[in-house]
C-alpha cells in the first residue's frame, strides 16, 4: 500500500517530486529562480511572516471558509453525503487568492515593486491584481486572447483593479501560451519584478509554493471534517488544471491511507474526441514549463492545443506533485466532460442555491459520481473551489440564452 | 553522389573544435548565424544553410521548433509557429542536415530547441540520428546543467553539449559553466529573451573578459546582434558572435531559394566583411 511513505517530505532539494518537478529554465532564469528558492526558504521559517499570512488569510481572504452539507444535493443523488469546501466564498471568489496573498508577501519581502501573473479563466489574475492593489504594487497580467474574449467579466475586473491585461496572441492564445509571455517579461524584467504564478506548475519552487499557500484549504478541511463528522471522508474530490485547488484540498489527507483522492480533469467533448485538456488520464511525461509531468502532446513533441469548456482547467501539463501522485497511485484522475459539468452545475444551483464555477462543476460532477459509488452513511468532501458568476455569460452561450 | 546514410569520414577531433581552432590561429572572429529549421521554407531549408555558409558563417545553429519557446523572443516564436504549421519536426531536421552534409563536410551545425520534442523522438534514439545525419552539438535551452543527466545518451554519441551563460549567472554558477563547457559556451549577454538589447557593449565586454579566461570552450556572444556595426562591437572580445532574430526577421516571407539565399547574403555579407576587417 502507497501510504507506507510519508508524502508531505516532497519535493526534495531539487524542486523533485519523484521523476517529476524540477528547474527545466533557460540560463537566464536560474539566478531569479535561486534568489526565489531562497527567499522562500527563509519566510516558510519565519514566524513573523507566517503570523502576517495568517492574519491576512483571516481577515482579507475570509477564512476559513466552511464545509458544508450539501443535503439536497445528496438526497437527489441518492448516495453518500456530499460535502463542500466552500472556497467560492473567499475575497474575490475562488481559491486562487490564498496563493496570490502569499505569493505577494513574498513579493513585498524581496523589494519588488511590480508583479506580473499570467491568467486562464481571469480567477488568477484578478486575485493577483487584487492583492496587487492592496500592496500598491504595478500589475500586469497576460492572458490569452480566446480567453479573453470568453472571460470579459473577469477583464473588466482587473481594470478596475488598476491591472493593465496584455492579450496574447500566439500560439493557442489560451493560458499555456499567457504563461510562456508572462516567462519572458520576467526573464526581462527580473530586477524590479516579482511573477506570482497562478498554479501548482513551473519550475521550482512555484509547485512547492503555490502549493503550500493553497495547502490551508486541506488542513482547514481535514480539522473541519474531525470537528463536525468526528472523522475523515472517505473520499476527496477537486477539479484538475494546473492542480492548485487539488493539490491545496489533497495535501493535508496524503498520508492519510483511508482517504481515497480523485482529480477530476477536463475530458472536454470526451477523452476519445481528441478534443479535451485531460494531461494525466490521457497524456505522457514530458517537459513543459520548467517543470518534468504529464503534458499532452503529439509524436514530435509539439505540445498540443487543449479543449475546455472551462478557460481554467484548459491547459496542457499539470502540476509535477499530481504527476508524482498518479504514478505513486496515491490519487486517481479522471475525466469529466463539459456536458457532465453543466450538468452538475446546473444541479447543484437548483438544490443548493449555489452557483459553481465552471472549473468547480468539474469537481461536483466527480463528487457526485463518488458519492453514487458509497454507502449513505459515507462522506465525500469536495472542493468547491470558486463561483460561477463569471460564467454566466458562457453557459448562457452555450445554451442559446440571450442574457 | 554520396549516399546519405554513411556519413563523410570525420576523422580527427569534433568539428566544432576543429572549426574554432583555425579561426583562432587566422585571428578571426566567429560568425554563427541562427535560422529556425524549416522557415521561412521547408523546401529550401537545406539550400538556407548553404547560402548562410556562402556568405560566411562558420558553424550553423539551426532551431528545432518548439510550440512552446519560452526563451525565445516574438520573433523566433512566430518563425517556429509558421515551421510547426508546415509540418516541420525533429525528423525533418535530422534529414536536412543529413543533406546538407553531402555538400559541405566541415561546417559545424548545433541543433538548438527544446526538451520535450527530444524527449518525445527519444534520446539515445535521437543521439543516433543525429550523428549519423552530421550535427555536431546540441543545445537544449531549458536544460540547464541540473537537469542535462538525461543529455548522457548525446554526449556518449560524441555530441557536443552546448552551454549556455548569461549576465546574471552568479560566479560560482559561472565557474562551474565554464567547467563543464565544451564545443563552446554560448554567452546570452542580456538577462533577457532572444532578441532584446539590453546591457551596454562596454559592460558585455568587461564581463566577457572573465567568463573567456576561465572557460575551457571559447565563447560566442549573442547580443541582439543586427548589423555589421554591432556585431563589429562584439568581435573585439568575443571567440564568435552569434545573430539569431534580426536574419529569420530578414529571411520571414520569402518563398524561392533565391531569394532566401539573396536575403541570407545580404545581410551577413556586410557582417562578415566588418568582422574581418583589420
Amino acid at each position: 500500500m502507497s501510504s507506507i511513505q510519508d508524502f508531505h517530505r516532497w519535493p526534495d532539494e531539487h524542486g523533485r517530486f519523484g521523476a517529476y518537478g524540477g528547474s527545466y529554465v533557460a540560463e537566464t532564469l536560474m539566478a531569479p529562480l535561486a534568489e526565489l528558492t531562497e527567499a522562500y526558504r527563509r519566510l516558510s521559517q519565519d514566524p513573523a511572516f507566517l503570523a502576517e499570512l495568517d492574519r491576512d488569510l483571516k481577515h482579507y481572504v475570509g477564512r476559513p471558509s466552511p464545509v458544508y452539507h450539501a443535503e439536497r444535493l445528496s438526497q437527489h443523488v441518492g448516495g453518500a453525503r456530499i460535502l463542500l469546501k466552500r472556497e467560492d466564498l473567499n475575497h474575490t471568489g475562488a481559491h486562487k487568492i490564498n496563493n496570490t496573498v502569499g505569493q505577494a508577501l513574498v513579493a513585498r519581502h524581496m523589494g519588488k515593486r511590480r508583479v506580473i501573473a499570467e491568467t486562464g479563466a481571469g480567477q488568477h489574475g484578478v486575485a493577483s491584481a487584487t492583492v496587487a492593489a492592496r500592496f500598491g504594487m504595478q500589475c500586469v497580467v497576460y492572458m490569452g486572447a480566446v480567453d479573453i474574449e470568453r472571460q470579459k467579466i473577469n477583464v473588466y475586473r482587473m481594470k478596475l483593479l488598476g491591472a493593465e491585461v496584455v492579450p496574447v496572441t500566439s500560439g493557442s492564445k489560451t493560458l499555456k501560451d499567457a504563461l510562456n509571455e508572462a516567462m519572458r517579461d520576467w526573464v526581462t524584467n527580473v530586477a524590479d519584478t516579482f511573477y506570482i504564478i497562478g498554479t501548482v506548475a513551473g519550475p521550482h519552487p512555484y509547485p512547492q509554493m503555490v502549493r503550500d499557500f493553497n495547502a490551508i484549504v486541506g488542513r482547514e478541511a481535514r480539522e473541519q471534517m474531525l470537528a463536525q463528522y468526528g472523522r475523515l471522508p472517505d473520499a476527496i474530490t477537486a477539479c484538475v488544471g494546473g492542480g492548485s485547488n487539488a493539490i491545496g484540498l489533497f495535501h493535508a489527507f496524503l498520508n492519510d491511507a483511508g482517504v481515497r483522492i480523485v482529480g477530476a480533469e477536463a475530458a472536454g467533448e470526451g477523452i476519445a474526441t481528441g478534443h479535451h485538456a485531460a494531461s494525466l488520464a490521457a497524456g505522457r511525461p514530458g517537459v513543459l514549463h520548467g517543470n518534468r509531468t504529464y503534458v499532452l502532446c503529439d509524436d514530435n513533441g509539439q505540445i498540443t492545443e487543449t479543449h475546455s469548456v472551462s478557460a481554467g482547467l484548459d491547459y496542457p501539463g499539470v502540476g509535477p506533485e499530481h504527476a508524482f501522485l498518479k504514478d505513486a497511485g496515491r490519487a486517481e484522475y479522471v475525466g469529466i466532460t463539459d456536458d457532465e459539468a453543466l450538468e452538475a452545475f446546473h444541479l447543484l444551483a437548483r438544490t443548493e442555491g449555489i452557483l459553481a464555477a465552471l472549473e468547480s462543476s468539474h469537481a461536483v460532477a466527480q463528487a457526485i459520481k463518488l458519492a453514487r459509488e458509497y454507502p449513505k452513511d459515507a462522506l465525500v468532501l469536495c472542493n468547491l473551489s470558486g463561483r460561477g458568476d463569471k460564467d454566466v455569460h458562457t453557459i448562457a452561450a452555450r445554451e442559446g440564452v440571450q442574457v | 553522389m554520396i549516399n546519405p546514410q554513411s556519413p563523410i569520414p570525420n576523422p580527427g577531433p569534433p568539428r566544432i573544435d576543429r572549426r574554432f581552432a583555425a579561426l583562432a590561429a587566422a585571428g578571426r572572429t566567429g560568425l554563427i548565424p541562427f535560422v529556425t529549421a524549416g522557415d521561412p521554407s521547408p523546401e529550401h531549408a537545406v539550400a538556407l544553410m548553404h547560402a548562410l555558409v556562402a556568405a560566411g558563417a562558420d558553424l550553423i545553429e539551426l532551431g528545432v521548433p518548439f510550440s512552446d519557446p519560452m526563451a525565445d523572443g516574438p520573433v523566433i516564436q512566430h518563425a517556429s509557429e509558421r515551421a510547426i504549421a508546415r509540418g516541420v519536426g525533429l525528423g525533418d531536421v535530422l534529414g536536412w542536415v543529413a543533406q546538407f552534409r553531402q555538400r559541405d563536410a566541415d561546417t559545424p551545425v548545433v541543433l538548438m530547441g527544446y526538451l520535450n520534442p527530444l524527449e518525445m523522438h527519444g534520446y539515445a534514439r535521437f543521439a543516433e540520428a543525429a550523428v549519423q545525419a552530421g550535427v555536431d552539438g546540441v543545445l537544449v535551452v531549458d536544460c540547464p546543467l541540473e537537469e542535462s543527466a538525461v543529455l548522457a545518451p548525446l554526449r556518449d554519441a560524441g555530441l557536443r553539449r552546448i552551454l549556455l551563460a548569461a549576465p546574471t549567472t552568479a560566479p560560482a554558477r559561472m565557474a562551474q559553466l565554464c567547467e563543464a563547457a565544451e564545443g563552446f559556451l554560448y554567452y546570452v549577454s542580456f538577462a533577457g529573451i532572444t532578441g532584446a538589447t539590453r546591457l551596454s557593449t562596454a559592460d558585455i565586454a568587461a564581463r566577457v573578459a572573465g567568463v573567456r579566461a576561465g572557460a575551457k570552450a571559447p565563447v560566442a556572444v549573442g547580443f541582439g546582434v543586427r548589423d555589421a556595426a554591432s556585431a563589429k562591437a562584439i568581435a573585439g572580445f568575443a571567440d564568435a558572435v552569434v545573430i539569431g532574430s534580426a536574419l529569420v526577421e530578414r529571411l520571414a516571407g520569402a518563398t524561392e531559394a533565391d531569394e532566401i539565399a539573396t536575403r541570407a547574403r545580404e545581410f551577413l555579407a556586410p557582417i562578415r566583411a566588418a568582422l574581418d576587417a583589420p
